[in-house]
């Protein structure tokens, strides 16, 4: 099969151009924010079927970071190089291009945003272009199609020329005579948008705008969930799918093994979605009727911020405060994909560079930042008590954030690297490509989720059977009850929420619980441990050691908190005099001395400490 | 012309890279995304409270953190 690698600079819209020439029949998914995983698509090409490679963006051949490292390996593997660059950014683009022309590898040129170009007052004459490269240079505008259809007519093209341009000071020196010979720029007034690039990077204009966006991204995403689940997914699973289940009880017998293992118990006689627990009512329901609707709503908003651009912005502004937890700025978009899920989000911690920061982004993002099934469950278990009780888990989970954090940067001898990052400009997104990804990461979710959710649901009732339950809370409810404050049931929901913590949803709702011991056991299951599949991929990504430690973190915090919320909270709010200890807390580690100091490094001894 | 470090740069003013105070990884990184030796860079915003600055060089915003910043020697031209 012919292999075509569409290769270039990050954020030159390969991907829009890999959506558009593969259609619909993308056969491998991928989690967008992890340019370490590539995506592979195929289409029908005059009779015969070529694969199409998505290569993780890189600027250079000499790889720097994991994903170019990716993006180098691949190359040897080409039939034909489909090199994308970004026509407003000539100069720095043909650095790759022209290390990648020497190669002699089949290759095109494809100048994407060719439309920006004229708003920008730049011109470039692709005749001489093509005459220096001697090799096709076809403009595009992916997100409006353009392009296109050159772009696979070239697909046979199969010759190859010789270049050398010598060391990197000469390939500059070459790109600076290209740059003179075929491009002229006029300088043109500051539009609107260029006012809006710089007022959001400024931090004083920028970190405004950021909490408006956010607070904003917050409330779209509760409208569209809570309005799906209201108007679509709860009426169809109560009207149409209960009586179905029903009649399927009717034909179970309404009891035994079986019957509930499939179907769940009859609760009064009727079912409950939430507390039934059969495999086909809640091991379904909650999936698809509580949660989905949520990463819907997530991932539609993500892709969006994603795709404009603003993402990055976000990195910049919040910078100095990633410092002070050891990472940097670029750590944060992990941290917001785990918003989503933690998977894609764990997968995203391996483009940061060393290992002492991937260690505290995993063991931060995994103990603290809910993910939507967690949030959805966290809605669910105390949206009857106030909003004000959802309101302080947020608050106690960033507060573990930033103690964790500190305390890991402390503790763990090393520094964090130094952001460098291009800032994308604003950009129309393309709406076709946004529902793409979307519908990428809801099969992704679902593929995820389902099996997990189905097993978790058997695991219930096996253990039911066997009473495991009623073994385990009589050992370990004591000292739930006595350090948490919470009944020896609530056992069940932390062994279930190992599987799945949307299912401890179904276990904890009929135990009747108090606001305050529904608030400590919702901030219990959202930091005490991530999911399975959560877990399985950060123990590949950090090794059995480093994982160890992040459990013991992990596991400490969730007795520390579970204690401290116990204690602090009085009532129905926190007692303003039982906070004491926690403001002692914060200013004892902030003159804490930080371990393995050695500020006197420079940043390449550093550097090499990170890459080993 | 003066020389300085580009965390030394006013805002809204052009300067030109003439210096790296670091080795290869550092001047690698910095020069695949543009801001190689020679290189005229104009300072969209200074470094606020610690946090990163933001550049354009040719027509690309990069932000650079406070740290690597000092690292990058420049001459700005004093109108």
């Amino acid at each position: 099969m012919k292999k075509i690698l569409l290769m270039g600079n990050p954020n030159v819209g390969k991907s829009v151009i890999f959506s558009k020439l593969t259609g619909t029949n993308v056969v491998s998914s991928n989690y967008a924010g992890t340019t370490v995983e590539f995506t592979k698509g195929r289409m029908k090409w005059k009779n015969e079927i070529v694969e199409i490679i998505d290569v993780p963006g890189t600027y250079t051949l000499n790889p720097t970071n994991k994903a170019e490292e990716v993006a180098v390996q691949m190359l040897s593997e080409g039939d034909l190089i489909v090199n994308v660059l970004d026509s407003t950014n000539l100069e720095r683009n043909l650095n790759l291009t022209l290390q990648l022309v020497e190669k002699e590898i089949p290759m095109i040129i494809v100048l994407n945003f060719w439309d920006e170009t004229k708003h920008k007052g730049i011109n470039i004459d692709v005749d001489k272009l093509e005459k220096y490269f001697k090799v096709p240079v076809i403009p595009t505008a992916a997100t409006k199609g353009i392009g296109m259809k050159e772009i696979i007519n070239n697909f046979d093209y199969k010759d190859t020329v010789k270049h050398n341009f010598g060391d990197e000071n000469e390939r500059w020196t070459a790109i600076g005579k290209i740059i003179r010979d075929v491009q002229d720029i006029k300088h043109k007034k500051h539009t609107v948008l260029d006012v809006l690039e710089d007022i959001t990077v400024k931090p004083i204009t920028g970190i405004p705008i950021a909490i408006i966006v956010l607070a904003i991204s917050f409330f779209v995403i509760r409208f569209i969930g809570e309005g799906l689940i209201g108007y679509v997914t709860e009426p169809f699973f109560e009207v149409i799918y209960k009586p179905l289940m029903l009649k399927l009880s009717v034909f179970f017998g309404g009891d035994g093994f079986l019957h509930n293992l499939i179907i769940g118990q009859l609760i009064n006689g009727e079912l409950d979605f939430e507390q039934s627990f059969g495999l086909l009512t809640t091991g379904v329901y909650i999936p698809l009727a509580s949660v989905l609707p949520y990463i819907i709503a997530f991932y539609l908003l993500l892709g969006l911020l994603e795709d404009t651009g603003y993402l990055p912005r976000i990195s910049v502004l919040v910078d100095n405060i990633m410092h002070k937890v050891g990472l940097h700025g670029f750590s944060i978009i992990p941290m917001m994909l785990g918003f989503g899920c933690n998977v894609p989000a764990a997968l995203a911690i391996r483009n940061l560079e060393s290992r002492r920061e991937k260690f505290i982004a995993s063991t931060l993002m995994a103990t603290t930042i809910p993910c939507m099934s967690q949030t959805a469950m966290v809605i669910g278990l105390l949206g009857s008590y106030g909003n004000k009780f959802i309101l302080y888990v947020f608050l106690v989970l960033l507060v573990v954030w930033i103690f964790v954090g500190s305390l890991m940067n402390k503790l763990i001898p090393g520094f964090s690297t130094d952001l460098l990052l291009e800032i994308p400009s604003f950009r129309f997104p393309s709406i076709s490509t946004v529902f793409k990804k979307l519908r990428m990461r809801i099969v992704g979710f679902l593929a995820e989720a389902l099996p997990m959710m189905l097993l978790g649901v058997f695991v219930i009732n096996i253990f039911y059977v066997l009473g495991v339950f009623s073994a385990l809370s009589t050992a370990i409810g004591p000292f739930l009850n006595k350090v948490f404050g919470v009944p020896f049931e609530a056992i069940d929901a932390l062994i279930m929420g190992f599987l799945r913590k949307d299912l401890a949803m179904g276990v904890l709702i009929p135990l009747g619980l108090n606001a305050k011991q529904m608030l400590t056991m919702s901030v219990l299951l959202v930091i005490y441990f991530p999911c399975i599949a959560t877990f399985v991929i950060l123990l590949r990504e950090l090794g059995i050691k480093d994982m160890l430690k992040s459990t013991l973190i992990m596991l400490t915090s969730t007795i520390v908190v579970g204690g401290y919320l116990n204690f602090a909270f009085v009532g129905e709010s926190f007692s303003l005099v039982r906070l004491i200890p926690i403001v002692i807390l914060f200013i004892i580690l902030k003159y804490m001395p930080k371990i393995g100091n050695s500020k006197n490094l420079n940043y390449d001894q550093r550097n090499t400490e990170c890459t080993k | 012309m003066s020389r300085c470090r580009l965390t030394e740069v006013d805002n809204g003013k052009k300067c030109r890279v003439i210096d790296y105070e670091s080795g290869r990884g550092m001047v690698n990184k910095l020069t695949s995304l543009g801001i190689r030796l020679g290189k005229e860079i104009f300072i969209v915003n200074g470094s606020f409270m610690g946090g990163p600055l933001t550049v354009l060089a040719g027509s690309t915003r990069i932000a650079i953190g406070r740290n690597m910043a000092t690292k990058i020697i420049v001459e700005v031209d004093n109108q």
